[in-house]
C-alpha cells in the first residue's frame, strides 16, 4: 500500500514547496534586497566588510599610521603595493628616522585578497568601501595613498 | 462589432475578386494577423515569466526599459535579430536550418484552433483535440533535429532526453484529454464550449475531472519542456541542451516557441476544463467581445501556475521522470478514464 501513501505525501510535499515560494511571492515587495543603484547613489551604503580598495586613513591633523616598515609591500603576491621611503631628520629626537615618502597602491593589479591588510603592525591600511572604480585611463589606477604632507601619527611606533 | 467587422472584410474581398483567390487572400491575412499576434505575445509571456521569477525570488526583474519594463522583450528581440547566425563546420546544414522552423511552424499551428471567443476560432474542426494533440508531438521531431543535426554532443543529449520524455508524457495528455472527451462526447472545440455553458467541465466532471486535471498539468508541464522536466535544456548540465548551437534569430524561434507552446498547453486547460471564453456565472453573456477577455484571463492564470512550478520545484533526473509517467500517471489515468466512463454512465454528473 506504500503506493498510494507515496502518491499522498508526493502531492503533500509539492503543496508545501508550492506554499513557500508563494508566501515569498506575494511579499516580494518586502523582500526584496535590489538595489535601485543609480538612483539611490546618494543613500547607497556598502556593507562593512565590502572590499572595495584599500585606502589609508588620515585623522584631522593630516597624520596618518604608516611607519613604512614595508610588512604590506613583502606580503602583497602580486606587487601591487609600492613603498618609496627615506630617512630623514626627526625633529623630536634630532636622529635619522625611515620615513615614508609615498605609499603607492596600483589598484589595477589587486586582487583583493586583503594580505596587506592583515600584514599591517600599525593598522595603517583599511579596505574602503568606494566600488565606483572604473576609469578611462590606466594611469588613474595607480594611486598615492598617503595625502601630500601628512606624516606619522604620534606615538604609533611605541 | 468585432464580429461584423470581419463579416464586411469577408464580403468586400468576395466582391472583389474570384472566389479561390479570395478565400487565400483571407487566410493569408487571417495567418498574418495570428502570426503577429503571437509573436508579440510570445514576448510579453517571456517578459512575464521573468518579472514572476524575480518577484519568487525576492528581485525585481526588468523595470528599466519601458514603463516598469515593458518593452524589455522587444529589445532582446530586435537585438537578437540584429545578431549574425552563428553554426559549426561539421553540422548538417540543410538540417540545421530547418529545425528551428519545425518548432515554431508547429507552436503557431495549433494556435488556430483555439475558440477565444464565440465565432472567433480561425479553424473549427470536428477532430480539434486530436488535432492539438497531433501537432503538439510534432514539435519535438524539430528538438530532436536541431540536436542531431548540432553535431554536438550536448545538443544530442538533450534532444534525445526531449524525445524520450515527450513521446511518454504524450500518452498521458492525451488520455486525460480523453476522460474530459467522455463527458462532452465530442471531439470540436466550440462544442466542447457548447457543452460548458451547464457548467465547467471541471466542476461538471467533480472527482474525475480534477483528477484529470491534475495530470494534465505535470504532463503538460512535460510536453513543454518546463522545470521540472526541463534536463533537455539543463542549464546545469548540458549547457543549453538542443539549441547549444544555435544563435540570433534561430534561438529566438527556439524560445518564443517554448513559451508559445506553454500557452497553448494552458489554453488547452482553458478550453478543456475551464470552459474557454464563458464567463463565470454566465456574467458578461450579453457581450462576446469580453469572451477574449475571459479566455486570456484563465489562460494567464494556467501560465502564472506553471511559472509557479518552475520556480518551486527541483528538476527530475531521467528515470524519475519515467517512473512518474509509466508507473504513477499512466495507470492513475486508465482507471480515472474507468472512474469518469462509469460517472458519466450513471449521470453523476454535476449539472447546472
Amino acid at each position: 500500500m506504500s503506493y498510494f501513501s507515496d502518491i499522498y505525501q508526493g502531492i503533500k510535499s509539492l503543496l508545501t514547496g508550492m506554499s513557500i515560494t508563494g508566501k515569498y511571492f506575494l511579499n516580494f515587495r518586502k523582500g526584496s534586497i535590489t538595489q535601485q543603484y543609480p538612483e539611490n547613489r546618494e543613500t547607497l551604503k556598502m556593507f562593512e566588510r565590502f572590499r572595495g580598495e584599500v585606502i589609508m586613513p588620515h585623522d584631522e591633523n593630516n597624520e596618518h599610521r604608516c611607519t613604512g616598515c614595508q610588512a604590506c609591500e613583502i606580503a602583497c603576491p602580486n606587487g601591487t603595493i609600492e613603498i618609496i621611503w627615506d630617512r630623514q631628520l626627526d625633529e623630536e629626537t634630532g636622529k635619522k628616522k625611515k620615513m615614508i615618502d609615498k605609499h603607492i597602491y596600483h589598484l589595477g593589479m589587486c586582487t583583493m585578497c586583503g594580505l596587506c591588510i592583515e600584514a599591517c603592525p600599525t593598522d595603517a591600511i583599511k579596505w574602503g568601501q568606494n566600488f565606483e572604480n572604473s576609469v578611462y585611463d590606466r594611469k588613474y589606477l595607480d594611486r598615492v595613498l598617503n595625502k601630500p604632507g601628512s606624516k606619522l601619527m604620534k606615538g604609533v611606533e611605541e | 462589432m468585432l464580429l461584423s467587422i470581419t463579416k464586411n472584410i469577408h464580403e468586400w474581398l468576395f466582391s472583389l475578386m474570384p472566389e479561390n483567390i479570395a478565400s487565400i487572400v483571407e487566410m493569408t491575412i487571417i495567418a498574418v494577423i495570428y502570426l503577429t499576434g503571437f509573436a508579440v505575445a510570445g514576448l510579453f509571456l517571456v517578459l512575464m515569466e521573468r518579472r514572476i521569477a524575480a518577484w519568487f525570488q525576492l528581485r525585481r526583474g526588468p523595470n528599466r526599459v519601458g514603463f516598469h519594463g515593458i518593452l524589455q522583450t522587444i529589445a532582446d528581440a530586435l537585438k537578437l535579430v540584429s545578431k549574425e547566425l552563428t553554426g559549426t563546420i561539421k553540422a548538417d546544414k540543410f538540417l540545421y536550418n530547418l529545425a528551428p522552423y519545425f518548432v515554431i511552424i508547429t507552436a503557431l499551428l495549433a494556435l488556430s484552433v483555439f475558440p477565444f471567443t464565440q465565432d472567433f476560432q480561425a479553424f473549427d474542426i470536428n477532430i480539434g483535440i486530436l488535432f492539438l494533440i497531433a501537432i503538439s508531438s510534432i514539435g519535438v521531431i524539430g528538438i530532436l533535429l536541431a540536436g542531431w543535426s548540432s553535431n554536438n554532443k550536448f545538443s544530442l543529449i538533450g534532444a534525445m532526453r526531449s524525445g524520450v520524455q515527450t513521446i511518454s508524457y504524450e500518452l498521458s495528455v492525451s488520455l486525460s484529454l480523453l476522460t474530459i472527451v467522455l463527458m462532452t462526447g465530442t471531439l470540436q472545440l466550440s462544442e466542447i464550449v457548447e457543452v460548458q455553458k451547464n457548467g465547467w467541465l471541471i466542476v461538471q466532471g467533480h472527482i474525475p475531472a480534477l483528477i484529470a486535471f491534475m495530470i494534465y498539468m505535470i504532463a503538460g508541464t512535460a510536453e513543454t519542456n518546463r522545470t521540472p522536466f526541463d534536463l533537455v535544456e539543463a542549464e546545469s548540465e548540458l549547457g543549453a541542451g538542443f539549441h547549444t548551437e544555435y544563435s540570433g534569430m534561430k534561438f529566438a524561434y527556439f524560445f518564443l516557441a517554448e513559451f508559445i507552446n506553454m500557452f497553448i498547453i494552458a489554453a488547452i486547460a482553458t478550453t478543456v476544463f475551464f470552459g474557454a471564453w464563458l464567463s463565470p456565472f454566465g456574467i458578461t453573456e450579453s457581450i462576446p467581445l469580453l469572451g477574449i477577455f475571459w479566455f486570456l484571463a484563465k489562460t494567464f492564470v494556467i501560465v502564472f501556475l506553471m511559472m509557479w512550478f518552475r520556480w518551486s520545484f527541483p528538476r527530475l533526473r531521467i528515470d524519475q521522470i519515467l517512473t512518474l509517467e509509466w508507473k504513477y500517471l499512466l495507470p492513475i489515468n486508465l482507471v480515472n478514464l474507468v472512474v469518469m466512463a462509469v460517472v458519466v454512465w450513471l449521470g453523476l454528473t454535476i449539472q447546472f
